[in-house]
């Protein structure tokens, strides 16, 4: 009884939380006569692929995608890189301000990037680098707080016996942390690479407030300037939302075994 | 004697030499952190210090005024009132209720053994999306005429409001959208509980402590640092909360959903007022640490470390 009470409240929520997603699927597909109709259609008469190809036409979409690409594939390598470096160095050396420096790490989590908007968009203008996709990679090669936090916890719970039998063998701290602890990290990796994919391709404050130029625009700024420009045209904003939401979704189901069990391991080993 | 020393000397030069260079590879190691800090993170945050002293345009002239964009943001903006008002109500719904129902939803999640997978996908799916996807979604949801939302009442007998263009309900569908992406929050929770060892509740329950009990006494406590984290990251979040209200009413109807976050980008990226919104953004910087320790401090009366649970079990077993 309690069971058919708690999965009949599950089925019914999760269903709540995935209505949007299918309606703006539908919305994407239908005939411009089942938009409007009232009573809403929710299983259109016909299923009109061809709005998604009309839709990518109506901007430079291409461009844009190449964009949000160049950017979410050079900052994910930088943030793969930076971040586990960084990690190896606070999770198996002693040093002089380790802990302070590494409090001082979880600190700036606490930041709010509103702070540091403003004047990291006159630092850009200085470098001239306003308009290029460069504030969007280049930081990314800097090492993130979190990730780093995450990755050191992966690689303390791997036994230090392992990194001194390799030292024995004449491999120096480089290789160390090249051919030991980055294969032995790939499941954190994975989870450290998704999260930034995700941020990186979602993100919009940063694209909105660092390019103006349309050549330069990223996907989710083309959106929602196309959105701003043809409101009424709810078919091809539909569209384009589906598109933007598909890579995202599609990682997050190639990598949900390592999200979920990352989640759960770098909490419990905290 | 002279023997020892002379072989004890050039050890510890060695060994001195091999910390200094082994402090050097760990230094070259965390670099990339201690260089993006610099340029990234503490450089922009004196910068902007620097800045909301100054009178500071984008390009031209700037002045040193003191205080002054201060004092004027304080007595003489009521915008700023305004949208530190609207902010604080946000979060004083939003932070609640995310948490709330984050920690029933992995509460049932954590029950349910048939289909978990899905379900939990199901609740986490909307937090994988971009904000700008999030807008357009919603939008759709909250349209007067054609929208999903106002269909639905219409079931249960509710002429559906106006809810973009209504100022009271405005905020309350950027909260109900906002929440729609939980789904974090939840999967923290979630591994909270996962991580709660059996034994406890087996215990409790041989010695008859009912379930209400268990909640109380073990299953909050034990979430405790969990619980506090998500309060923390949902208090920063609400505070930083733009891009929905930026893409979805605009600030408006009325200036109803004019967020503090908001106030801080117009005056920066709209009236070119570097300094100004300079000093608007280390106000919102102080009022989220004064209160993030706030609930730090006042945690330490319902926070339970596992370090303390683990010395009291050593405690029971010796």
């Amino acid at each position: 009884m309690r069971k058919t009470l708690l999965y009949s409240a599950l089925i019914l929520l999760s269903a709540l939380f995935i209505a949007p997603f299918y309606w703006t699927f539908m919305t994407a597909i239908k005939s411009q006569a089942d938009l409007y109709s009232f009573p809403p259609v929710f299983w259109p008469s016909e299923w009109h692929w061809e709005n998604f190809s009309i839709a990518w036409n109506k901007q430079p979409f291409g461009t844009y995608l190449t964009n949000s690409l160049i950017v979410v594939v050079l900052s994910t390598i930088g943030q793969l890189l930076s971040s586990s470096l960084v990690a190896y160095g606070f999770a198996r050396f002693r040093f002089p301000g380790r802990d302070a420096i590494f409090i001082l790490l979880l600190a700036t989590m606490m930041i709010p990037w509103d702070v540091k908007m403003i004047p990291l968009y006159m630092e850009f203008n200085l470098l001239g680098w306003i308009n290029t996709l460069k504030p969007l990679i280049v930081p990314s090669y800097f090492a993130d707080a979190f990730f780093v936090f995450l990755l050191r916890q992966y690689i303390m719970t791997v036994p230090v016996e392992i990194d001194e039998a390799a030292r024995m063998d004449g491999a120096n701290a480089f290789d160390i942390y090249w051919r030991i602890h980055l294969p032995l990290m790939m499941p954190a990796l994975v989870l450290v690479g998704t999260f930034h994919f995700m941020n990186a391709w979602n993100d919009y404050l940063g694209p909105l407030i660092f390019l103006n130029d349309q050549s330069t625009y990223t996907l989710t700024l083309g959106l929602s300037m196309f959105k701003g420009l043809h409101e009424v045209d709810v078919t091809s904003i539909a569209a384009i939302t589906v598109i933007l939401c598909l890579p995202p979704l599609a990682l997050f189901f190639l990598a949900q075994r390592y999200i979920m069990d990352g989640a759960v391991g770098s909490s419990v080993k905290g | 004697m002279d023997m020892s020393q002379a072989t004890t000397a050039p050890l510890t030069a060695e060994k001195r030499q091999s910390a200094f260079s082994r402090h050097l590879t760990a230094y070259l190691f965390i670099s990339p952190w201690i260089l993006g800090f610099v340029f990234f993170t503490l450089g922009p945050l004196l910068f902007s210090l620097t800045m909301s002293f100054h009178d500071w345009p984008v390009v031209g002239e700037r002045t040193f005024v003191g205080f002054d964009n201060y004092r004027t943001m304080l007595f003489d903006d009521p915008q700023f009132w305004e949208s530190l008002w609207i902010t604080a109500k946000f979060a004083a719904i939003y932070v609640p209720f995310n948490i709330v129902m984050s920690f029933f939803i992995a509460l049932m999640l954590h029950h349910a053994n048939a289909w978990s997978g899905f379900f939990r996908t199901a609740f986490y799916l909307p937090s994988v999306i971009s904000g700008v996807a999030l807008v357009t979604i919603w939008s759709w949801i909250y349209s007067r005429e054609y929208g999903l939302l106002n269909f639905m009442l219409s079931f249960v007998g509710i002429d559906g409001p106006n809810w973009l263009g209504d100022p009271g309900l405005a905020i309350v569908a950027i909260i109900i959208a906002s929440l729609w992406g939980f789904g974090g929050t939840m999967l923290i929770l979630l591994t909270g509980l996962k991580a709660i060892p059996k034994e406890l509740y087996e215990a409790a329950t041989v010695s008859g402590v009912p379930g209400w009990a268990q909640m109380l006494f073990i299953t909050l406590p034990m979430l405790g640092p969990m619980l506090l984290f998500t309060f923390i990251t949902s208090i920063i979040a609400a505070f930083q909360q733009l891009t929905i209200a930026l893409l979805m009413t605009k600030g408006g109807p009325l200036g109803s959903t004019y967020f503090f976050a908001m106030y801080i980008y117009d005056n920066a990226f709209k009236y070119f007022d570097m300094g100004y919104a300079a000093a608007g953004s280390w106000v919102m910087f102080l009022i989220v640490l004064v209160l993030s320790m706030l609930v730090m401090r006042w945690s330490s009366a319902w926070v339970y470390y596992e370090g303390e649970v683990r010395e009291k079990g050593g405690d029971r077993n010796a």
